[in-house]
């Protein structure tokens, strides 16, 4: 079928050719000014300033023994003081989970540091205890899990992300830049473990990061270091004789939410059916 | 430090971050416009490329609604976005494996697609005012004609296959735009309330309606305040498409609820306890009852074959009802979404704040802007066809 076009009206038909191209070119120019001012990766990491590190030569991993973890939260606070996260009780990097079953019931209780009752025991939002609220209870069975950010093979929130701002490293960690950052916390909402926190001074997105700026230096992460009962495990997959590679062979482990289908590299020992 | 973040009440288990709800009423409000775009554009579809020719009245105005809502659509992204004045990044950076890097990209395709539409459905007047016009306003049509002054038979059956072509790809375009808000939502694995492969549906259908519906209610209103007479086979068949349109979208809703408690997967229970509890009345009460209502209302319309005075006021309460239900359902998505704790084990309770960027005054203040824009757009391309000038048939006629 052909379009009937009067023969009087060269003037429109001009107009919408040179419309239709003035658009691809604008359209040409802006893209392009995106793609130069978007930097490489690696430039863009400010923790990886003045070191030498090279990041195609790991594959971090961390381990958790929840039959060690006492839940002093030392590394809770530790987390807090080394990453600046802001201290109250609605913003985590990293946290620690309570289940307690008592006698004759067959869910357990479970809590954080968060939990008011908790609050109340330490006197501040910014210090982190547990309560003795089961002091006199009839207990059958209770345990620690320590929470922070799965580092996962597939995740989520990188998939999300409408800027690109947060990205996994060669070495196997999720950051974020930012200064990309737009501030929509459609990652917040994608993270499946609720890892991911909103910076709402800055406006941005924060997350656990393994303590970037220390592993990339061959110290631990700052939860790792201060655990006094090595509950907390890290170290690099690629070398067999690691702590963690030792951990994951040596031990039946299991991640959490694996019908996610995220492939965690946070692998823990000793948990029970109900960590969600 | 104390000012910025509004932490929710929850109980039961929920992880620590969780207790910020991350997304408020701004991303209530947010498919709710874009729901109001792809409905009222549906309408002129009928008209435009289905040749409906009883929604001709309403045809024109029902594309500039669309316009109008289309331009704020970006208005509560915006004021959510921590950055915004990183905004631009979506559309110059993409991350091409986000549902949200697509939204630029489909909004301005919508917005120029939708500008044409309008430019062609009003050549004729514009070419009108172009010459009857004074002063500023004469050289604003002159230049709103793009040096085409010309008004024949060639030029009308040109502009009616133009407005026909557009309308088609119109048609994708604007269910597209709003299955695609569905998906962002729907595609989330993270929240069993939102990862349901239904829920683009569920958005595109319950968009319709709620664009249906707030047509009739400014049809309705603005013919009042025109004092011009409604015209009954417009009203009835936009009764007629709310009526069928609402079946299909509580049908599809039902099954949706259906699955998930069939299924009955771990956390059922604080997916019953949240529909029990945070969101009972949105859910029972506005979104059901408002839906149901409004069913049996246009039923008894149509079965009656009701006249006049009571058809409008039958037909204007459905839409009333049916805008009410659809603002429910996009609050018990959204919302009810982030109530649920991922934990399965705990549920939230969100209270939007009254006065902040994110709170209920900036809600309603960026839910009447679409109604200034479109006052402002119906001033300068009046969309009403007279009846002298319908039966000269100075309109472009798509139907002959």
């Amino acid at each position: 079928m052909k379009w009937k076009i009067s023969k009087h009206q060269p003037g429109r038909r001009r107009f919408m050719r040179l419309l239709g191209r003035a658009m691809v070119f604008a359209g040409a120019a802006l893209f392009s000014v995106g793609l130069m001012g978007r930097r490489g990766l690696a430039a863009a990491i400010p923790a990886l300033a003045g070191t030498n590190y090279d990041w195609t030569k790991h594959r971090w991993g961390f381990g958790v023994d929840a039959t060690r973890c006492i839940g002093c939260l030392r590394c809770v606070e530790a987390c807090k003081t080394e990453n600046g996260v802001v201290r109250d009780a609605h913003h985590f990097r990293t946290w620690v989970e309570r289940y307690v079953y008592l006698k004759g019931e067959r869910k357990p209780q479970v809590d954080s540091q968060s939990d008011p009752g908790n609050i109340a025991a330490s006197g501040s939002e910014t210090e982190f205890r547990f309560d003795n609220r089961y002091q006199d209870a009839k207990i059958d069975k209770a345990f620690f899990v320590p929470k922070l950010c799965n580092q996962c093979e597939h995740p989520p929130c990188v998939q999300v992300c409408p800027v690109g701002a947060t990205f996994r490293t060669p070495d196997g960690v999720v950051l974020i830049d930012h200064d990309y950052c737009i501030g929509c916390q459609y990652c917040v909402q994608a993270c499946p473990y609720g890892v991911r926190l909103f910076n709402h001074a800055h406006g941005v997105t924060d997350k656990c990061t393994w303590c970037y700026h220390r592993i990339t230096r061959g110290l631990q992460p700052a939860c790792v270091e201060v655990c006094p009962t090595n509950a907390r495990l890290f170290g690099d997959q690629n070398d067999p004789e690691s702590v963690i590679s030792k951990f994951i062979r040596e031990n039946r482990t299991r991640v959490l939410k694996p019908e996610m289908g995220t492939s965690p590299n946070v692998f823990y020992i000793g948990l029970d059916k109900e960590v969600m | 430090m104390e000012a910025l973040v509004h932490a929710a009440p929850y109980t039961g288990y929920v992880y620590p971050n969780e207790t910020i709800i991350p997304w408020g009423i701004l991303i209530v409000i947010y498919p709710y416009i874009t729901g109001l775009v792809a409905g009222s554009f549906t309408v002129a579809t009928f008209y435009h490329v289905f040749g409906v020719p009883r929604f001709k009245p309403v045809a024109r105005f029902a594309l500039l609604t669309s316009l109008a809502f289309m331009l704020i659509v970006p208005l509560p992204l915006l004021l959510h976005l921590g950055h915004p004045e990183r905004a631009l990044n979506v559309i110059l950076t993409p991350h091409l494996t986000s549902a949200f890097a697509a939204f630029g990209f489909f909004a301005a395709f919508y917005v120029i697609l939708v500008t044409l539409e309008i430019w062609f459905a009003f050549r004729e007047d514009i070419v009108a005012m172009a010459q009857n016009q004074k002063g500023l306003l004469r050289r604003f049509y002159r230049a709103l004609t793009l040096g085409s002054d010309e008004i024949s038979e060639t030029t009308r059956a040109y502009d009616a296959k133009w407005l026909k072509a557009l309308a088609i790809i119109g048609i994708a375009g604007a269910h597209g735009l709003h299955g695609y808000v569905g998906f962002v939502f729907g595609s989330l694995k993270s929240r069993e309330w939102w990862g349901s492969d239904l829920m683009p549906a569920i958005f595109l259908v319950s968009a319709i309606i709620s664009g249906i519906a707030i047509l009739i209610l400014l049809y309705v209103v603005t013919s009042r305040f025109r004092k011009t007479v409604i015209d009954r086979d417009c009203m009835k068949g936009l009764a007629y498409l709310l009526w069928g349109f609402l079946i299909f979208a509580v049908v599809l809703e039902f099954l949706e609820f259906a699955n998930i408690v069939y299924k009955g997967r771990e956390g059922i229970e604080t997916v019953m306890a949240l529909i029990a509890g945070p969101i009972w009345f949105g859910v029972w009460v506005l979104q059901l009852g408002g839906s149901v209502a409004a069913f049996f209302i246009l039923t008894y319309v149509i079965w009656r074959g009701t006249q006049d005075k009571q058809l409008i006021i039958g037909v204007t309460v459905s839409a009333v009802l049916v805008l009410v239900a659809v603002f429910a359902m996009r609050w018990n998505v959204v919302i009810g979404g982030q109530e649920l704790s991922k934990t399965m084990q705990g549920l939230l309770s969100y209270t939007p704040p009254i006065f902040d960027r994110e709170g209920i005054s900036a809600v309603v203040i960026v839910f009447t802007l679409p109604f200034f824009v479109l006052w402002g757009l119906t001033r300068l391309l009046p969309p009403w066809l007279s009846h002298g000038r319908q039966a000269q048939g100075q309109i472009p006629s798509i139907t002959s």
